[in-house]
């Protein structure tokens, strides 16, 4: 496209910039007057994240060519103004920016409101925000913060907690100011001046084998590319995987497609070159061969394997078994079962991934958004060939993950083009190629039986689940070991059996995602819980609580819980709920024919941690001769908040307070490896390793000054003073002798959770804690056109003790926005779905009303009585708002999403059968 | 690819008539649909056509006996005119259009030269009889009922542009529901909209309904309109029978079943008459 020169207003200023005029505003401002606070989230108007105001009034940058925009009065984020400032405020108090990829957009969109109409309320400032999706924070604090400055608030004081104080207190996110100013810089927003960009280009088949023809000719064709990577490329080993077993996934596919979306070839060269090429004009030969869809398909007799060395492909078994299901069975005065379906589920993070590589001599430095830097660091070195040492894995920012990016995407592919070209790669997904090619949460089918005697105690649960794992293992082994451990839900259950298949097909590939597997688990089980409460005449609440594991329970697995076991406590805070909104719900149903009512309730656990792996985290603390004070951490926080969490854990443990640390993240050559942020496991494991690390270096402090426990800190530059009751002493820092970091005193700590081997059966200690949770969900269905609104969700959440309320709260509530989409409107269809219009995610509009309350059963392994959230948030949800509806309607569901064709469906039937 | 930016219509014509070029004004179809081509490696576009320079094509106005909307006129311009009742369906539909984002940027007649069967401005101006100001070759007044002639068709040809829509002023008033997933940025599973005239007794004079997303194009109810005339008000969604939507053809897609599709679209004729019932104010309330 040929460039012209425009000059735009951005924010008050004139700026000339060459661009193509049919190239995007957003474009444009990113990629030509690099100002990267507005995002690129979608490129099709579906997400809103690139909004900034034309004339005041928002629009998606997205959707503006850049010759429209001319003569215009453009403000973004980067812009400033008395109202934008006080929006910043209120979003940081409040906790409205998690990941913060969406936090540009929501502003100016709030901005766009309050400028129109400065006393806002709900409905005008929810239609306000309706055409910005936030994956992170189920809008509820977004809104509370628009509606605050709306209100005329304009001073917005987070807690400053001091020393000691920090565990507990709402301290706004220690690395939420950027997020405000749009000045974090996320995977796209690098932009090495010199760099190539990348583009894969993509099997649109789901099962092919494939050749690849003479490419000298297409670069002769295209002088812009500078070289096309295929297979033969790749210097080490062309494959990866989560474990040592499952390196079967290919950075450049070898001749065979497996699922749609697999990489044949990637383009490297000039920006406009590799994306002007025409796919089509690369010389690849398909032969296209059946695709397996689901997992019936794949395990029918006489399915071609879809891995040579799988020929069943059934890639793992999970298995639990204790006691004898016959047993309990026999001793049962009910007994449910039920089959039940999921569908795939796409992550919807607002940031596809991103990010670029340069050699830097003989080692590899790539920096990109990501869940696991370490893992990325051995995926990187195997693919090139070179000692882990020789890779740096920088994490950028990272605009959502929820087990999305545990797995690497553009990281090896970027770094063999780095290394072959020697110059910077970058690349940057588009919403689709992120769709398509990530992992998604697996689709299950499940059978499953339940008995209880006549008192209502559960005798027996056994469950047959198959998990469509696609066409690579990914975390698929995670998923079959981690459901027969919970899939009984938080019960007592004498008599189990939970057995799993994880299934390869050529469907989209199934991998991390909030819960591994388990959301889809309580689905089934809550329902028949539900079921033997009607059989036995018994309430949904009573039963629940009379069989609710509690301390000195032993679970399935056989493991006793000493401590922390809050879930009769969650049930109690939800008892008042649940009876009251239940009779409510009854009473309005007396006089409502259309509308119905209904009110469910269900429970969840989940382990904090990796089932039954070491999965350590290692943290250091260290003070420099001018006393900077560094928390060297390298826990990615994916915008749920373990920068700010595990801060407040190691500045209380050390004993001096929050504000007084700059914290390093995550990068490789900086950090000790605090393993994947996934299973629920940075509060819990690596909160304990920055406790130590705490610990560690007030011991070193202390004993500078011979000083008791109790002794109190004061850091003021570089003298450090230790009082210890009316004795005291001043450390000069700058007289201490500097190790080889610059530091003059440190700290360490390393922690991994104690975990045992389960064996044949299941039988172990997989967790060394849990998280417990009870959930009431409310809704109205219009029984005429099958559709539901969830009117109110009541959490209660057993988190140990929450370091931050506020930060706990955002993880409840983002938690319960992605179960009301599992339960009712998403599902990832491969070649259909594939973009953020055909593949729904809540909006600020779907959300209901959340009401948490915080459970704190202290956990004594956990730092300070902590476990984790992230995933627990989750998994009562979807079978809350099914029971709900069921209540409602009678219709029992046994296949999500519930899509109002589908419970529109089931209700003909309900009233047909009378 | 060339981009031309008129500023007046006889030039936006002559470039029209010489190259086959893409037309935008708000671009909040031609994007994504670049974006969706992009994805799996087609990203040739057409020339394109800008048409934001033609400052005639702005506005809404009163013109006597019909309010012309001009091509370039968005959603939010028409939320935020003053209009007679008639209208109020339209306005409905403008809020429900994508985000406030879409409504600023949308406009009422790029929505209907997309011509999508989901587009939620079609049923609308085929109940307000609108007719489309085509310029080209042969200049033409089109109405709606003609105007769109198939899945993404219509009758503006390759050398024509669409330069307004004009509804003609009748008394009654408008109404739209729609159905979707979700509340906001949803593409319609099904929409009616409806306007109806009625007398002092409270009787339909004039119903003109109109069903989207359940058939290649939005589609009159004729049947059920003649039904109506004559009923009261009040009972004018018990009218509603299957044999009225019987010319539809809905289809199955990820959002819906076809099945579904034709049960909502009655459900849906339904609560849009009964809409009329109650005069706005006490909607509102309710």
């Amino acid at each position: 496209m040929t460039v012209e020169a425009f000059t735009l207003l951005v924010n008050g200023e004139s700026r000339a910039v060459q661009a193509a005029p049919f190239a995007s505003l957003a474009d444009t401002l990113r990629e030509r007057l690099r100002l990267t606070g507005t995002k690129i989230g979608c490129d099709a108007g579906d997400c809103g994240a690139c909004t900034v105001l034309l004339d005041d009034e928002q629009v998606c940058a997205c959707l503006v060519p850049t010759a429209q925009a001319e003569g215009r009065a453009i403000t973004t984020i980067e812009g400033s103004s008395g109202l934008v400032e006080r929006l910043r405020e209120a979003f940081l108090a409040h906790g409205a920016a998690q990941c913060g990829v969406c936090t540009p957009g929501m502003i100016m969109a709030a901005a766009a409101a309050l400028t129109r109409d400065p006393a806002a309320g709900r409905a005008a400032v929810e239609d306000a925000l309706g055409g910005v999706l936030c994956r992170c924070t189920g809008y509820v604090k977004i809104v509370e913060a628009v509606l605050d400055v709306a209100r005329g608030a304009n001073a917005f004081a987070s807690a400053a907690a001091e020393a000691g104080e920090a565990v507990g207190a709402r301290i706004a996110r220690v690395d939420g100011r950027p997020k405000v100013d749009g000045t974090d810089l996320f995977g796209a927003d690098h932009q090495p001046s010199d760099a190539l960009w990348l583009r894969l280009v993509r099997s649109p088949h789901p099962s092919a084998r494939f050749t690849v023809g003479d490419l000298a000719p297409v670069l002769a064709r295209h002088p812009g590319l500078v070289r096309v990577l295929t297979a033969a490329d790749i210097p080490g080993a062309n494959s990866f995987g989560v474990f040592p077993t499952t390196k079967d996934q290919p950075v450049l596919a070898d001749g065979v497609v497996r699922m749609r979306g697999d990489p044949v070839a990637a383009l490297v060269g000039a920006r406009e070159a590799v994306e002007a090429f025409p796919d089509g004009d690369l010389p690849v030969a398909y032969e296209v061969l059946p695709a397996l869809s689901g997992a019936a398909a794949a395990l029918a007799g006489g399915a071609p394997a879809i891995h040579a060395e799988i020929p069943g492909n059934v890639l793992t078994r999970g298995y639990l078994e204790r006691g004898s299901v016959a047993e309990g069975h026999a001793l049962a005065a009910a007994t449910a079962s039920g089959a039940f379906e999921t569908a795939f589920v796409e992550h919807a993070y607002i940031e596809p991934e991103a990010g670029h590589a340069k050699r830097v001599g003989d080692r590899m430095e790539v920096t990109a958004c990501t869940q696991a830097p370490v893992m990325d660091q051995e995926e990187v070195a195997r693919v090139l060939g070179l000692p882990m040492a020789a890779v740096r894995i920088v994490p950028t920012a990272c605009g959502g993950g929820f087990g999305g990016k545990l797995d690497v995407s553009v990281q090896p592919v970027l770094a063999v083009a780095a290394w072959l070209t020697g110059r910077p790669v970058r690349v940057v997904y588009s919403r689709t190629e992120s769709m398509v090619s990530s992992t998604k949460r697996h689709p299950a089918s499940i059978r499953a039986r339940m008995s209880a005697d006549a008192e209502g105690r559960f005798t027996a649960y056994e469950m047959e689940a198959d998990f469509n794992t696609g066409a690579y293992a990914s975390w698929g082994p995670t998923v079959a070991n981690r459901v027969p451990v919970h899939a009984t839900g938080p019960y007592r259950v004498p008599h189990v059996r939970n057995a799993t298949r994880a299934v390869h097909t050529n469907d989209s590939n199934a991998g991390a995602f909030r819960g591994f597997g388990v959301p889809q688990a309580a689905i089934a089980g809550e329902a028949l819980i539900d079921d033997l409460a009607e059989a036995l005449g018994m309430d949904r609440w009573t039963i629940r609580r009379a069989n609710a594991l509690r301390r000195g329970d032993a679970t399935p697995s056989g493991q006793v819980l000493h401590a922390s076991a809050g879930l009769p406590e969650c049930l109690d805070a939800v008892r008042g709920d649940f009876f009251g909104r239940a009779a409510e719900a009854e009473a309005f149903n007396a006089r409502s024919s259309r509308t119905k009512r209904g009110v469910g309730l269900a429970c969840m656990w989940y382990g904090c941690g990796n089932t039954s792996l070491s999965n350590p985290s290692r943290m250091r603390i260290a003070l420099s001769a001018r006393g900077e004070l560094t928390f060297f951490n390298g826990a990615v926080d994916i915008g749920q908040g373990s920068t700010t969490v595990l801060l407040q854990i190691a500045a209380d443990a050390l004993g001096l307070p929050a504000r007084l640390f700059c914290s390093v993240v995550g990068d490789t050559d900086l950090t000790y490896d605090a393993g994947k942020t996934s299973a629920s496991r940075q509060t819990f494991v690596s909160g304990n390793a920055a406790r130590l690390a705490g610990e560690d270096l007030r011991r070193r402090v202390l004993a500078l000054a011979n000083a008791g426990p109790e002794a109190r800190l004061i850091l003021d530059g570089a003298r450090l003073r230790i009082e210890d009751g009316p004795a005291g002493r001043t450390v000069d820092l700058a007289a201490l002798t500097p190790d080889g970091t610059g530091a003059v005193l440190a700290g360490e700590g390393r922690y991994d959770p104690p975990t045992t081997a389960l064996d044949a059966n299941g039988q172990g200690i997989p967790y060394a804690t849990y998280g417990f949770a009870a959930q009431v969900a409310e809704v109205d269905v219009d029984t005429v056109l099958g559709t539901v609104k969830v009117r109110r969700v009541v959490a209660a959440h057993d988190v140990g003790r929450a370091v931050n309320p506020t930060l706990a709260e955002g993880q409840i509530h983002g938690g319960i926005a992605q179960g009301l989409g599992l339960a009712l409107m998403e599902e990832f269809v491969p070649g259909r779905t594939e973009n953020l219009h055909d593949y729904l995610i809540p909006t600020v509009g779907d959300v209901p009303e959340i009401v948490v309350k915080l459970i704190e059963d202290r956990e004594p392994e956990g730092p300070f009585g902590a476990k984790g959230v992230g995933e627990p948030a989750l998994v009562a949800t979807a079978p809350a708002i099914l029971g709900a509806i069921r209540h409602a309607t009678g219709v029992r569901v046994t296949r999500v999403p519930v899509l109002p064709h589908r419970l529109h469906e089931a209700l003909r039937l309900r009233a047909a059968a009378g | 690819m060339r981009y031309f930016r008129p500023a007046t219509l006889a030039e936006a014509l002559a470039i029209r008539g010489g190259e086959d070029v893409a037309v935008i004004a708000g671009g909040t179809d031609v994007y994504p649909a670049h974006a969706a081509r992009r994805a799996w490696g087609d990203p040739v576009h057409k020339d394109v056509l800008d048409m934001s320079g033609v400052a005639e094509l702005r506005g809404i106005e009163d013109r006597g006996d019909h309010i012309r909307i001009g091509a370039l006129a968005t959603w939010t311009e028409l939320i935020r005119a003053e209009l007679p009742p008639l209208f109020d369906g339209m306005k409905d539909a403008a809020r429900q259009i994508g985000g406030a984002q879409v409504q600023n940027r949308g406009t009422v007649v790029g929505n209907a030269c997309t011509a999508s069967p989901a587009g939620d401005g079609i049923p609308n101006l085929l109940a307000l009889d609108a007719a489309f100001e085509i310029a080209g070759p042969a200049p033409a007044r089109v109405p709606a009922s003609a105007f769109f002639t198939g899945y993404r068709a219509t009758a503006c040809g390759p050398r024509d542009i669409v330069t307004g829509v004009l509804v003609p002023k009748r008394g009654g008033r408008g109404r739209f529901v729609k159905l979707g997933a979700r509340k906001y940025l949803v593409i319609s599973v099904a929409m009616v909209a409806a306007a109806v005239e009625t007398d002092a007794a409270g009787r339909v004079v004039a119903a003109r309904i109109a069903v989207g997303a359940c058939s290649a194009v939005a589609r009159r109810l004729p049947a059920l309109e003649a039904d109506l005339a004559g009923a009261a008000v009040a009972d004018a969604a018990r009218v509603v029978a299957p044999r009225h939507l019987s010319d539809l053809a809905p289809i199955d897609d990820v959002r819906a079943s076809a099945a579904y599709r034709t049960a909502a679209a009655r459900a849906l004729v339904a609560d849009c008459l009964a809409g009329f019932a109650h005069p706005p104010a006490a909607e509102e309330a309710a």
